[in-house]
């Protein structure tokens, strides 16, 4: 039976049953990013001292229901429908047990829907880590290790979808690099999930009453084996973007395959204990842990950032100068499609991740500093650069891409899908920023009220991190009008986008196949290696963007003896 | 190609770019200076975080606080009747965060030394030293024994900083240095 079709204009094949639970992963996460940004928005205007929108209780609710909604249900569904691309549709391949897909996916669904029914009972609000002993109901954990188990059956779908490829001889030569990056997150998200069941099964044991204590710091030491790794896989599934949609605009390809997954591979052979920045001022734990396992496990793989960082706008200049734009420095930037949503979302992407979250991430992840940082609202300053920017922003790019290609309608409004990664990125820029800036004024995170206006005490933080906090949120908004755009652009589009082909439903932008008749091919032809570069251009370098690098890191260097100066001024301490 | 299978099959064997060798370098040495700052500020650094902890419940961490408080109480803070304690300078000091304060309040002298015992009766909360800016994370059941040298004179605060239920946010302690 013919269960592949072959997108027209981009090529490439998608398996009927894969090109489903892709959809259907890919619309329930944006369903949860909705959710999550307006609970943000919610949040934001809340911290904006002078609007302070929610009352504590709501605002707790909210900021639980932001930071799980988003960073957890938004981000694996997408990544799901990213596993089943880079393994299907990459290799030209049928899904390993699609039935089994289905089953993992109703998992995440109930699992996820689980969780919000707790918040919603409104005695869960203990923001996603849910360190204990502060308690949520039992529904709560069990969610999470619902979906966590969906998502589990997603990783092994995705390998047993690479041996069908091997097996049934589907590409020739190694698997694409974007494949490798999507390998990469998926035995990263192994480990993780493991650490998951490790630490929420008995916490879900203990939530019913069958076990009566939960050591804390092995709570928060083994919870952050799941929550740092899994941020390691969001950088793995972005990066593998980032890739991605190099090739797809520009044809670009990797500098050097060795290296580009030499770097992949740090990242899963270096981070494992990386969990230890987390609990950098936590007592229990000592120094020569915690700096054997901040730095050995974390600056490999901050190289392997630094090595993305380097190669990714690397690979585009070069396919750039090879085009024609080989003047001065940074012609081939200049020339790039800035407004095309696919790559300007990309490139804001990896400029804000690189240079504000990976920065502020070391900086912060060096011992001694987290001194200064650990738990103000520094750190959000951080991973929205890493995970609303990075992240989330690279996804959206990728979706303006899939749209057309893969569930087939034309993009509603192209003057908002133009400007809409400007708007996302500029607000998040402005937030991040302030965010640090109060953060290193003292500001915590996950407070409702830096006024103390209810608090027998009194304390008054400096006038500028009062402000800072204002502006923090008016950056909020303005985020929040770029994820509102995207979503609205998204739904849109798969509702009244003009179909680029008959046979693309309202059902099928939802998960159902499109008409039979749609899938018309047996089997697809053999994956051929990529072309072999003409020979002549050897010489080609990436000059422009080594000289971003060198920025990059000179940026890297002050920042960290800036901080270095600001501990100095601490009271001593040993 | 990214999306396609490396043209060359023996990948591993293509030469690097010139400029990404230089950056691995480049890049490799910094992470190295990185790695090699943390233990030169245990050895040369005046802030470093505190090695000393212990496994302490609950009941005795408070007990220890009380008697603390009892022989050193000059004064009771009037609006939230938090007893000020001064306690001599080089000695052990206690305070305790619980649902939802900081207590008791402490007075230390300026440039004096300290052994200042920090623990939780409940939940989580986080040490907040404002507007120093000292953050240190507080685990019920855990003891940790920081070694501090007040060395500004003034009112400091105790802002938790670790999400802890709803009265998080009125959680505020007091250090008064003179
Ligand atoms: C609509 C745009 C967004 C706005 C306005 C926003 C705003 C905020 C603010 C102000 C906080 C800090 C609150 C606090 O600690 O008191 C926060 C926390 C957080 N945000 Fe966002 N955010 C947005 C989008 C995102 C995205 C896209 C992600 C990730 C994919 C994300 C992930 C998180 C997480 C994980 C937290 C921490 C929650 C916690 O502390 O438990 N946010 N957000
Ligand atoms: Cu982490
Ligand atoms: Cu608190």
């Amino acid at each position: 039976m013919a269960m592949f079709r072959q997108c027209p204009d981009s090529g490439l094949f998608f398996h009927k049953s894969a090109e489903s639970l892709m959809k259907a992963h890919a619309v329930l996460g944006v369903v949860y990013l909705l959710i999550g940004g307006v609970l943000g928005l919610l949040v934001a205007l809340t911290r904006m001292p002078s609007l302070h929108v929610l009352n504590a209780e709501d605002f707790y609710l909210a900021l639980s229901i932001h930071g799980t909604a988003i960073l957890i249900f938004w981000i694996i569904f997408f990544e799901m429908a990213v596993l089943y691309f880079a393994a299907s549709t990459l290799l030209r391949c049928r899904p390993a047990t699609p039935g089994i897909g289905w089953i993992g996916f109703l998992l995440m669904v109930i699992g996820s829907t689980l969780v919000m029914v707790a918040f919603f009972r409104g005695n869960s609000s203990v923001m996603f880590t849910s360190y204990v002993p502060m308690p949520a109901e039992p529904i709560f954990y069990l969610g999470l290790i619902l979906f966590a188990v969906g998502a589990l059956i997603g990783c092994f779908i995705f390998l047993g979808t690479l041996v069908i490829a091997k097996k049934e001889n589907t590409y020739d030569g190694s698997i694409p690099l974007v494949t490798f990056g999507a390998l990469t997150a998926t035995v990263i998200a192994i480990f993780t999930i493991a650490s998951g069941a490790v630490i929420l099964i008995p916490t879900l044991l203990w939530s019913l009453g069958f076990i009566n204590h939960i050591d804390p710091l092995m709570y928060r030491t083994i919870w952050w084996a799941l929550g740092h790794s899994s941020q390691q896989i969001n950088v793995s599934a972005h990066v593998a973007i980032w890739y991605a949609i190099a090739a797809i605009i520009f044809g670009a390809k990797p500098m050097s395959e060795k290296v580009s997954r030499t770097a992949f591979l740090l990242y899963i052979l270096f981070l494992q204990l990386a969990s230890a920045h987390h609990i950098l001022a936590d007592p229990g734990v000592s120094s020569t842990w915690k700096v054997f396992n901040t730095s050995y496990a974390m600056y490999l793989a901050v190289l392997a950032s630094m090595i993305h960082g380097l190669t990714v706008p690397g690979c585009i200049e070069i396919a750039q100068r090879k085009k024609g734009f080989n003047n001065g420095l940074f012609e081939w930037l200049q020339k790039a499609p800035w407004a095309n949503p696919v790559f300007s979302g990309m490139f804001i992407s990896l400029i804000i991740f690189g240079f504000i979250g990976g920065i502020t991430g070391v900086v912060m992840g060096t011992e001694q500093i987290n001194l200064i940082i650990h738990n103000t609202i520094f750190v959000p300053g951080h991973f929205h650069a890493t995970v609303a920017v990075g992240t989330t922003l690279a996804f959206m790019a990728i979706t303006y891409f899939l749209i057309p290609v893969l569930f087939r309608r034309q993009l509603i409004w192209p003057n908002a899908c133009k400007w809409q990664p400007y708007i996302f990125g500029g607000g998040m820029l402005i937030l991040s920023l302030l965010l640090l800036g109060a953060g290193t004024l003292g500001v915590p995170r996950r407070h409702w009220d830096i006024n103390f206006s209810d608090a027998a005490l009194q304390f008054q933080y400096a006038g500028t991190a009062i402000t800072m906090m204002g502006i923090a949120g008016l950056g909020g908004l303005m985020a929040a009008v770029g994820g509102a755009m995207f979503c609205l652009i998204a739904v849109g589009s798969l509702v009244f986008g003009k179909r680029l082909d008959p046979g693309a439903s309202l059902f099928s932008s939802f998960g159902f196949p499109m008409a039979a008749s749609c899938y018309n091919i047996e089997r697809p032809g053999k994956l051929e290696l990529a072309p072999i570069e003409q020979t002549g251009d050897s010489g080609v370098q990436a000059k422009g963007t080594f000289v971003l690098a060198l920025v990059f890191l000179a940026s890297f260097v002050v920042y960290f003896f800036i901080n270095a100066k600001y501990l100095s001024s601490i009271w001593p301490m040993g | 190609m990214s999306i396609l299978p490396p043209s060359q099959k023996i990948w591993w064997k293509e030469p690097i770019h010139g400029i990404e060798i230089t950056w691995i370098i480049i890049a490799l040495i910094w992470c190295l200076v990185l790695f090699a700052w943390m233990p030169y500020w245990h050895i040369y650094g005046k802030q470093n975080l505190s090695n000393e902890s212990y496994k302490t419940p609950p009941e005795v961490f408070e007990a220890k606080a009380n008697a603390m408080a009892k022989a050193h109480t000059v004064r009771t803070e009037p609006k939230s009747n938090i007893p000020v304690v001064k306690p001599p300078a080089g000695s052990d000091v206690y305070m305790l965060g619980r649902l939802w304060q900081w207590w008791p309040i402490l007075e230390l002298e300026k440039n004096k030394t300290y052994r200042l015992h920090l623990s939780s009766l409940d939940w989580q909360h986080g040490f907040s030293l404002q507007p120093t800016n000292i953050n240190l994370q507080i685990l019920p059941g855990y003891e940790t024994v920081v070694t501090i040298t007040p060395d500004q004179s003034g009112e400091f605060a105790i802002v938790c900083n670790e999400y802890c239920g709803v009265g998080h946010h009125t959680m505020l302690g007091k250090i008064f240095v003179k």
